[in-house]
């Protein structure tokens, strides 16, 4: 049960390296209990891997961790929660086990780790413990209800329920109200609240600025795997939050080309898809680069998808040329002229199991055919040839197979495949997610040629350097609606990084 | 050291990726040596023939699945449509007395219907391709025989009004069932599926759904229409299938395609490796066929008894399944 005495929670040097990444350096980090503390950052600033050695999902980093002074060595998840120390991820699903009761989820641990030597479930006293946790906590959800049939926020406060079942201390909470309506944030808040006046120490994470101000009391920001500023929360304003979390700006990056953007060619009216898109209009002009800024889970993706008919429950309208397309599925989409590069590039973008020059003639067959039916080798190679050598596709040669080239090279086979398409409007979602930087200047440079060239240009990407890098304009997303229209040239990544925090809303 | 490890390995590698490209081709020529040593009449042309003949409905079969496989289906109801097919065709001739083109017609028309209706389960109701198809090859097997009322088709068959069945098989018919029509037709589809899977926008559009169905959709492939063409071609195979075991054997038993059904899919599996294609092709089916029809053919002129058959082809179809999905893993 919570254990009510204060306690402090201290990080001392921690660093930790994957492979090519040195993703934490020094990083110090200290909580006490009864307080709910914000640790934020953008995208890759290491507050995830913060976290993960504080839950004892890795084992290989460098510095100490201790508990009211004394020092506790956390190198097991079990370590973790032995030390009174629990996770909530955002990934609420990947916790539960969705074809069981809400009783048996919550009282999973104790069935798994005090059953030794006892074979039969006591249903009676599980659903009873239970409901004890849930009254005890105000949460009004059966004991008897699979987890299946649950909402979103019912299933987290089922997890933290789970958390505080046992042992105690501090709770971490990874981006609890992304995906919550604003009612349901509210009950979350509620349940924070109680937990603060049990003695529980929050941490919790959030790139939601406004929020923080509500339930935090401290915040920790941190940057490129570095700590920048501990403080008390009051006194630090959005706006100095903002500028904690962008830091220097990276130059010399982004190709500067001269263009001509020309008249409106492409525009989306009313666009919804369920919850994930509430209603945005947008236009481009031809030769323009238009940014989707917005940080993950903003519906920067899913307005992608949307866009070029890859989602089932899309409305809205789209016209290009003043002319009004009906777009059911991609296939429509590839016909009209649209062109996108999705995120998730091994499961969306790419077929490893096939050659180079399969996977960059796959979206335009046609014109490598005789007849439009007969498979011609010899044009397939030659245009396979040419995209590998205008884009420096670094592989042994045609028919070697995608999936043994590196993460950048697969990406520029997966935008190369648009390029043998007289497409007009090309969406890119993250184009430059785990690529090299040699690889990002080339997919930099790539865009720009394309717009240079007349086309119309949709570039989503929660890395504000980017955006401002590379776009002529930028729409900005928050919680699935374009929240500020902004021009490149005058506005800044503190501009931007406030409008997709939801900062000065409330 | 680490260098001879290395070496050691890669060539370690290099006899697996060997072995997984050639291994099939490899078994057959060994069967054909053994067998051809140990028994007195194996490579004679008769032989030959026999396995040939004994295989190609198989083929066939198995060549429909081949294309339901490539898509990242697996169409398990084509032995129902074979028996359906067959009692359709024999039934078009002798109830009804109607001509060769037009009992043919008819039979491939009815199973192109149930590919169409398996297509439109699959892809609307989004149920995993090899459990609906469960299903379906359940119904298919009723409707079959509930048009035959649980009977025999043959000539001159006792009808439930006590009067003798009238209709005769055209000669026509039965030549499409013996040597060497049944052998070249099963040839002749082996090599338009292969030209039409290896050479063809459309083939190639089928493997690259089958590889990533989403990077498929999103490269502006119109999955589902290739997703129904691909049914619409297993069940039309699995419908000459049928015919052509009508044109031999001359009636239409009861649920006479079900035992096809495990030799097309041990053919199409064992057929993925050959030539290290690593994916359902026409003639790597083929070959896995030929590797069932030889070994059948051996093991019964050394007197195995038939019934201990099933042992021998569900180990080999064991066999190739374990080498695909290991070479996949690594």
């Amino acid at each position: 049960m919570i254990d009510s005495k204060a306690s402090r929670l201290d990080m001392k040097r921690i660093s930790i390296a994957f492979p090519g990444v040195q993703a934490l350096t020094d990083v110090d980090f200290h909580t006490v209990a009864g307080r709910a503390h914000a640790l934020i950052g953008a995208n890759g600033a290491g507050k995830s891997t913060l976290m993960k050695v504080l839950a004892g999902a890795h084992d290989h980093y460098t510095g100490s961790i201790s508990v009211d002074d004394e020092e506790v060595r956390i190198r097991t998840p079990k370590d973790a929660k032995d030390n009174g120390i629990q996770v909530v991820y955002q990934e609420v699903d990947t916790a539960l086990i969705s074809n069981l009761s809400v009783g048996e989820n919550i009282m999973l641990e104790q069935t798994v780790h005090n059953m030794k030597g006892k074979h039969l479930i006591n249903w009676r006293e599980i659903h009873r413990s239970a409901q004890k946790i849930l009254d005890r906590m105000n949460i009004t959800v059966s004991t008897k209800k699979l987890v299946q049939e649950l909402t979103l926020a019912e299933k987290q406060m089922v997890l933290i329920a789970r958390s505080v079942s046992k042992q105690c201390r501090f709770l971490v909470l990874d981006e609890p109200t992304a995906p919550l309506s604003h009612s349901e944030t509210e009950q979350l808040f509620r349940l924070i609240r109680f937990l603060k006046e049990e003695g529980v120490g929050i941490i919790f994470i959030s790139h939601r600025l406004p929020e923080l101000y509500e339930i935090c009391e401290d915040i920790t920001i941190m940057r490129d795997g570095k700590l920048v500023i501990r403080e008390e929360l009051v006194n630090v304003d959005q706006h100095k939050v903002v500028e904690h979390m962008l830091g220097a700006k990276m130059d010399g990056q982004f190709p500067h080309v001269q263009k001509e953007i020309g008249q409106k060619w492409f525009e989306a009216k009313g666009i919804r898809d369920g919850e994930k898109v509430n209603g945005v209009d947008l236009h481009v002009c031809k030769g323009e680069i238009i940014g989707l800024a917005g940080l993950v889970g903003a519906g920067k993706t899913e307005l992608c998808r949307a866009l070029f008919g890859a989602a089932p429950d899309v409305s809205g309208q789209l016209f290009m040329n003043e002319k009004e397309l009906r777009i059911r599925s991609p296939h429509h989409a590839v016909r009209n002229g649209i062109a996108l590069v999705p995120e998730e590039r091994r499961r969306e973008g790419v077929f490893v199991e096939e050659s180079v020059s399969t996977n960059l003639t796959a979206a335009g067959l046609s014109r490598f055919t005789r007849w439009r039916t007969w498979l011609s080798k010899e044009k397939e190679q030659k245009a396979a040839a040419g995209i590998i050598q205008s884009l420096g596709v670094k592989t042994p040669n045609a028919s070697a197979k995608v999936g043994n080239l590196s993460g950048g090279n697969q990406q520029k086979v997966a935008i190369g495949k648009w390029l043998l398409v007289d497409a007009d409007v090309y969406l890119f979602d993250e184009p430059t997610k785990g690529v090299d930087v040699g690889a990002k200047r080339d997919i930099y440079e790539l865009v720009a040629e394309l717009a240079r060239r007349g086309k119309c240009i949709i570039y989503a990407s929660s890395e504000m350097s980017e955006i401002m890098g590379i776009t002529d304009r930028i729409y900005v997303m928050y919680d699935g609606v374009v929240v500020k229209e902004l021009h490149t040239s005058q506005t800044s990544e503190e501009e931007i990084m406030l409008h997709s925090t939801g900062g000065l809303l409330t | 050291m680490m260098a001879a490890a290395k070496a050691r390995e890669k060539k370690n590698f290099q006899v697996v990726d060997f072995l997984y490209k050639y291994g099939t081709l490899i078994t057959i020529l060994l069967l054909i040596v053994i067998f051809g040593t140990v028994t007195d009449n194996f490579l004679s042309t008769s032989n030959i023939i026999i396995i040939l003949r004994s295989i190609s409905i198989v083929t066939i079969i198995a060549i429909g699945l081949t294309v339901s496989l490539s898509v990242g289906g697996f169409d398990l109801s084509v032995g129902s449509v074979a028996s359906l097919a067959n009692a359709i065709v024999i039934s078009m001739y002798v109830w009804h007395g109607q001509n060769v083109g037009l009992g043919i017609a008819v039979t491939i028309v009815f199973c192109l219907v149930v590919g169409v209706i398996n297509a439109l389960l699959v892809i609307n109701f989004k149920i995993q391709d090899m459990l609906m198809t469960l299903a379906t090859m359940f119904v298919f097997q009723g409707v079959a025989l509930t048009y035959t009322r649980g009977a025999t088709i043959s000539q001159n068959m006792v009808m439930p009004s006590g009067d003798f069945a009238t209709g005769q098989i055209p000669k026509l018919f039965s030549k499409m069932g013996q040597v060497p029509w049944i052998i070249i037709i099963m040839l002749l589809i082996v090599a338009v599926v292969h030209i039409f899977l290896t050479y063809t926008k459309h083939g190639r559009y089928m493997y690259m759904i089958g590889g990533n169905q989403e990077a498929a959709k999103l490269s502006g492939i119109a999955v589902s229409k290739y997703r129904l063409i691909a049914y619409l071609i297993s069940a039309l195979f699995a419908a000459v299938g049928g015919i052509m075991l009508g044109a031999r054997v001359m009636n239409a038993e009861v649920n006479a395609g079900a035992p096809y059904l495990m030799d097309a899919v041990a053919a199409a599996f064992i057929g993925y490796s050959v030539f290290g294609a690593g994916k359902p092709n026409a003639f790597g089916t083929f070959a896995g066929a030929v590797l069932i029809g030889i070994l059948s053919n051996g093991l019964i002129m050394l007197s195995i008894p038939y019934y201990a058959m099933d042992i021998v082809k569900g180990s080999v179809l064991a066999l190739a399944l374990g080498i695909t999905y290991y070479k996949r893993k690594h």
